[in-house]
């Protein structure tokens, strides 16, 4: 047992795992702020809005448990799987849609599992698919991005009036527009992709938003690989094999797929990539078996973009190969000193067999 | 390429080494009483020799070494025997030993064995100094000396590894130690590789460590004759655990001891420098090992340095000749902050195992956070030199799911702590590993159990079988003595009945004695593997060697028992015909 802890030393070190979730969610401050700058304040009503309930569930839930409040809330990981949760609902989401999805995270997919470290799906990503399948009006209604401060956006005032519900499910029309992922599904089969983007189906800037946004989010992951919260090996392995998969059938068929680079910033590729995918709770533990699950994981989005019946398909990618999460963990173990090949799926080793005899 | 001659993981702990390697190694004072434990060796402990009341000196032997895997023990000052005692030992939960208790007469008289000069010694000779001599390895496993010696018997040995990597935070001993006897470490390395038959050897330190360095070398260009192996000195970067002795060999030659192995079964035999040099002052002084250097440090002791301190003294002696500050103390480590463990108190005896003890402060090493979730970031795996998936190993190791954690390679933790250093949440996952190392074993143990109680009465029938079959072959010996007798004197009356078998019953004989032969040599091919397998066992000091040892006289019992049944079969034959 070591009686010296790294982040007790001057070595450089992430330090505890209450800091390393911190760093997270200092790491999507980029992508927020630029959500908010082109989608208004009513991306930030949601992620406090998520925090609130968040902090709340966990206190409940821990108080049931009968375990340390505050401890568990200096954890960091309600506080994450909030802001992932509002960054990646609607902006100004009805409260009753936030609550539903926090509920669903916190409670369903996290303390019913056993809490933090037991969870085997990504919290974030249940409460969103939930709400997903639920909802799914207010759930693909995105506002338009309007700027935070141009004379057309929605007000606080507005927005506040918005979440209480009382506006019913819909948002005004002129809030609202599709996401660029969303508008191009819904493309018709004989309209080619050249002439689609050529009747610019999208609200003005609704692309370079789009864009810019995920370009923040890619900040933001860069300072969790600087930082060493993360590994290199899923967000890599990820947009590498949506990279590879978009650029096979851009090259097969230009018209009716969009461009790599459209698959790469489009929608919450990227976001994707440096923020659920890594949650390392839910992914694959081993360093060759994150470069699977990362790459299951793209392959995964791009196979639901083309032939699935959702737009963008972050979430399910993530939830599905977290069920593949046991499995790819028995057959990547790394080959352990000694031995000349790594042990691979479920069978006991044969040598404790001899062992017994 | 230079990757592969690398384990992976490892870390960069803070080496705090300055403070106790600054300081030239000095003389412990001579304490008043020892305390010395039966068992400071791995193995089987030792069995008193000695009563109280009984005047000893200094290097007498006052415990006897008990079966294969054992040594002696030694007064390690001259003076009378108190008591036969059980007290308290260095051991993670405090246990209490059995222990001879010496109080000192301050004279230091001492009675050495013969001196004997290795290179014209035989190898036996030599082999049996090391078991009275009480050596064992310094580096930590204290495993007797005369085991490792004589493994060339069973294995072919081409490198001979010292390992003065010493990689582990605070501790200095083999780094002071070999600035001032570089020259009896090197005879020792040589001495070792006679005994093994070693073509080379290769001396492994960390580049930390530049006076050590030029000791080393100053004593390798002065030494040597001819014959003897060449030895190269390698310097390797500081990265901690180089000092495993799996660890040390992938890096010095890029060879990976078998899981569950030896590294005798790649040819490589590893020792750690203070063996070596204990080893060459058996022999070449006859003095047996009732000494040793250890390290005391840490921020709460104002002389830190290396003592050379007998063995049974009394930390707290020990200590307070540090000028520990007893009110500043807020953790005292038996061992390196990354192995060691805790002690509750001081009125503990230095054993052969023990290399460091650090008196630290709250600042130095503070109290552990609490322990957190694993959020299966992965920093252990990085970390783990022994290319495990620790987060995988916590997990089955904390559910007791025993088979899983054998699958993700348990066995294969060399508990360096690697991986609790790193552990964002604090968890302390090689002591969790080594208790269900300890359950898995426990178990193992149970059901050898029931295995042992058959292999016992198995040897009670092969006993009795052996008895019956030499009876009948005394018996036919008799006859045909007889037999001869009567023919010789010409009496012709007495063979006349054997005229009368016939063919077929020869035939049957004949059939007989082929078969008994061909039972002969299965017997003789099961002492074999039985001599084998007690072996290995002694000398990696795992498995049941009790057992092993009954095995072995059954087998022994059953050649005997089909040898004498042959011998009376061919006599039936001879008095037959
Ligand atoms: S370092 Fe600790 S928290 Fe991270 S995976 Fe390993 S055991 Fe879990
Ligand atoms: S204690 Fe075991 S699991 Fe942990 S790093 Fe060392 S060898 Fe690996």
């Amino acid at each position: 047992m070591s009686l010296m802890h790294a982040e007790q030393t001057a070595i450089r070190h992430p330090g505890d795992s209450g800091r390393l979730m911190a760093w997270v969610a200092i790491a999507t401050l980029p992508g927020i702020i630029t959500l908010t700058w082109h989608f208004g304040w009513g991306v930030i009503t949601n992620i406090l809005l998520a925090i609130l309930m968040g902090w709340s569930l966990e206190a409940t839930v821990m108080r049931l448990r009968r375990r340390p409040i505050v401890a568990t809330l200096r954890d960091n990981s309600a506080l994450v799987t909030a802001i992932l949760l509002g960054a990646s609902l609607p902006p100004a989401s009805p409260w009753w849609l936030l609550l539903v999805g926090m509920i669903a995270a916190i409670i369903v997919a996290k303390h019913l599992f056993g809490g933090l470290g037991h969870n085997p799906f990504n919290p974030a990503m249940v409460g969103y698919a939930l709400l997903l399948i639920s909802f799914p009006v207010p759930m693909t209604q995105w506002t338009a991005p309007l700027g935070l401060l141009s004379s057309q956006a929605p007000s606080l005032s507005d927005i506040v009036f918005h979440i209480t519900g009382l506006s019913g499910t819909t948002l005004p029309d002129t809030w609202t527009g599709a996401t660029a992922l969303d508008a191009f599904k819904n493309k018709p089969e004989t309209v080619m992709a050249s002439e689609f983007w050529a009747t610019s189906p999208l609200p003005e800037g609704a692309r370079t938003a789009w864009y810019s946004v995920s370009l923040a989010w890619l900040a933001g992951g860069m300072l969790l690989l600087y930082q060493r919260i993360i590994g290199w090996q899923i967000p890599a392995a990820m947009l590498g094999s949506v990279l590879l998969a978009a650029t096979v059938l851009y090259a097969v068929d230009p018209s009716h797929h969009g461009s790599p680079l459209f698959h790469l910033l489009g929608g919450a590729t990227l976001f994707g990539a440096f923020f659920i995918a890594t949650d390392p709770v839910s992914a694959a533990t081993s360093r060759r078996g994150k470069l699977f699950y990362g790459a299951g994981i793209g392959l995964l989005i791009m196979l639901i973009r083309t032939s699935g019946g959702y737009p963008d398909a972050v979430a399910f990618a993530v939830l599905l190969m977290n069920f593949t999460v046991p499995f790819i963990d028995y057959y990547t173990q790394p080959r352990a000193q000694g031995h000349s090949r790594p042990n691979h799926g479920i069978k006991p080793p044969p040598s404790s067999n001899e062992d017994r005899r | 390429m230079a990757r592969h001659f690398d384990f992976p993981g490892g870390i960069h702990p803070p080496a705090r080494k300055q403070r106790s390697a600054e300081a030239p190694l000095r003389s412990a004072p001579l304490p008043s009483r020892v305390v010395l434990p039966l068992q400071q060796h791995i193995g089987t402990p030792a069995e008193p020799c000695v009563s109280p009341g009984q005047y000893v000196r200094t290097g007498e032997r006052i415990a006897i070494a008990q079966g294969m895997v054992s040594t002696d023990i030694h007064a390690s000052i001259s003076g009378w025997v108190r008591s036969i005692e059980s007290h308290p030992v260095p051991h993670p939960s405090g246990e209490r030993a059995s222990c001879i208790v010496i109080d000192g007469d301050d004279k230091d008289e001492w009675q050495r064995l013969p001196v004997l000069n290795w290179r014209q010694s035989h190898h036996a000779e030599l082999i049996e100094r090391l078991r009275h001599a009480g050596i064992v390895g310094l580096g930590g496993a204290t495993f007797p000396a005369q085991i490792k010696a004589a493994i060339g018997e069973h294995h072919r040995i081409d490198s001979l590894v010292v390992n003065a990597a010493e990689c582990e935070p605070y501790i200095t001993t083999d780094d002071v130690m070999l600035r001032t006897h570089a020259d009896d470490v090197v005879e020792g390395a040589r001495l070792m590789a006679h005994l093994c038959g070693a073509e080379r050897i290769l001396i492994g330190i960390e580049d930390d460590k530049p006076e050590a360095i030029n000791a080393l070398e100053a004593s390798l260009r002065a030494s040597g004759t001819d014959d003897d192996a060449p030895i190269a000195l390698r310097v390797i970067a500081t990265r901690y655990p180089s000092g495993g002795e799996k660890q040390l060999i992938k890096r010095l030659l890029n060879r990976e001891v078998p899981s569950r192995g030896l590294p005798a079964d790649i040819g490589v035999l590893c020792h750690n420098p203070g063996t070596l040099r204990a080893a060459v002052q058996a022999v070449r002084e006859g003095r047996p090992m009732v000494s040793r250097v250890v390290t005391l440090t840490g921020a709460a002791v104002n002389r830190p340095g290396n003592v050379e301190a007998r063995l049974g003294s009394l930390m707290c002696d020990l200590l307070a000749a540090a000028e520990l500050r007893e009110a500043e103390v807020s953790r005292l480590i038996m061992g390196g902050p990354l192995m060691g463990f805790e002690l509750s108190h001081t009125e503990i005896p230095l054993v052969k195992a023990s290399n460091c003890l650090i008196a630290a402060t709250q600042d130095e090493l503070p109290t552990a956070p609490p322990e957190q979730p694993c959020i299966r970031c992965g920093a252990c795996e990085t970390a783990c030199p022994a290319g495990l998936l620790p987060q995988q190993l916590y997990w089955y190791a904390r559910s007791h799911d025993h088979d899983k954690a054998e699958l993700f390679n348990l066995f294969d933790c060399i508990e360096c702590g690697a991986c609790d250093f790193v552990c964002p949440s604090h968890i302390p996952l090689a002591q969790y590993f080594r208790a269900a190392k300890d359950e898995i074993r426990f178990r193992r143990h149970e059901a050898l159990k029931a295995e042992h109680a058959r292999h016992r009465f198995e040897l009670r029938q092969a006993r009795m079988e052996r008895e019956a079959a030499e009876k009948e072959a005394r018996r036919q010996a008799r006859k045909a003595a007889i037999r001869r007798r009567s023919q010789d004197q010409g009496l012709s009356e007495d063979s006349q009945p054997t005229e009368t078998t016939d063919n077929a019953a020869n035939a049957v004989m004949e059939d007989d004695i082929k078969t008994l032969r061909i039972a002969q040599a299965a017997a003789r091919a099961a002492v074999k593997k039985a001599e084998k397998a007690l072996a290995r066992a002694s000398e990696t000091g795992e498995g049941d060697i009790d057992d092993l040892e009954v095995q072995l006289a059954t087998a022994r019992e059953n050649l005997r028992t089909t040898e004498s049944r042959l011998s009376a079969a061919r006599e039936a034959r001879e008095n037959a015909s």
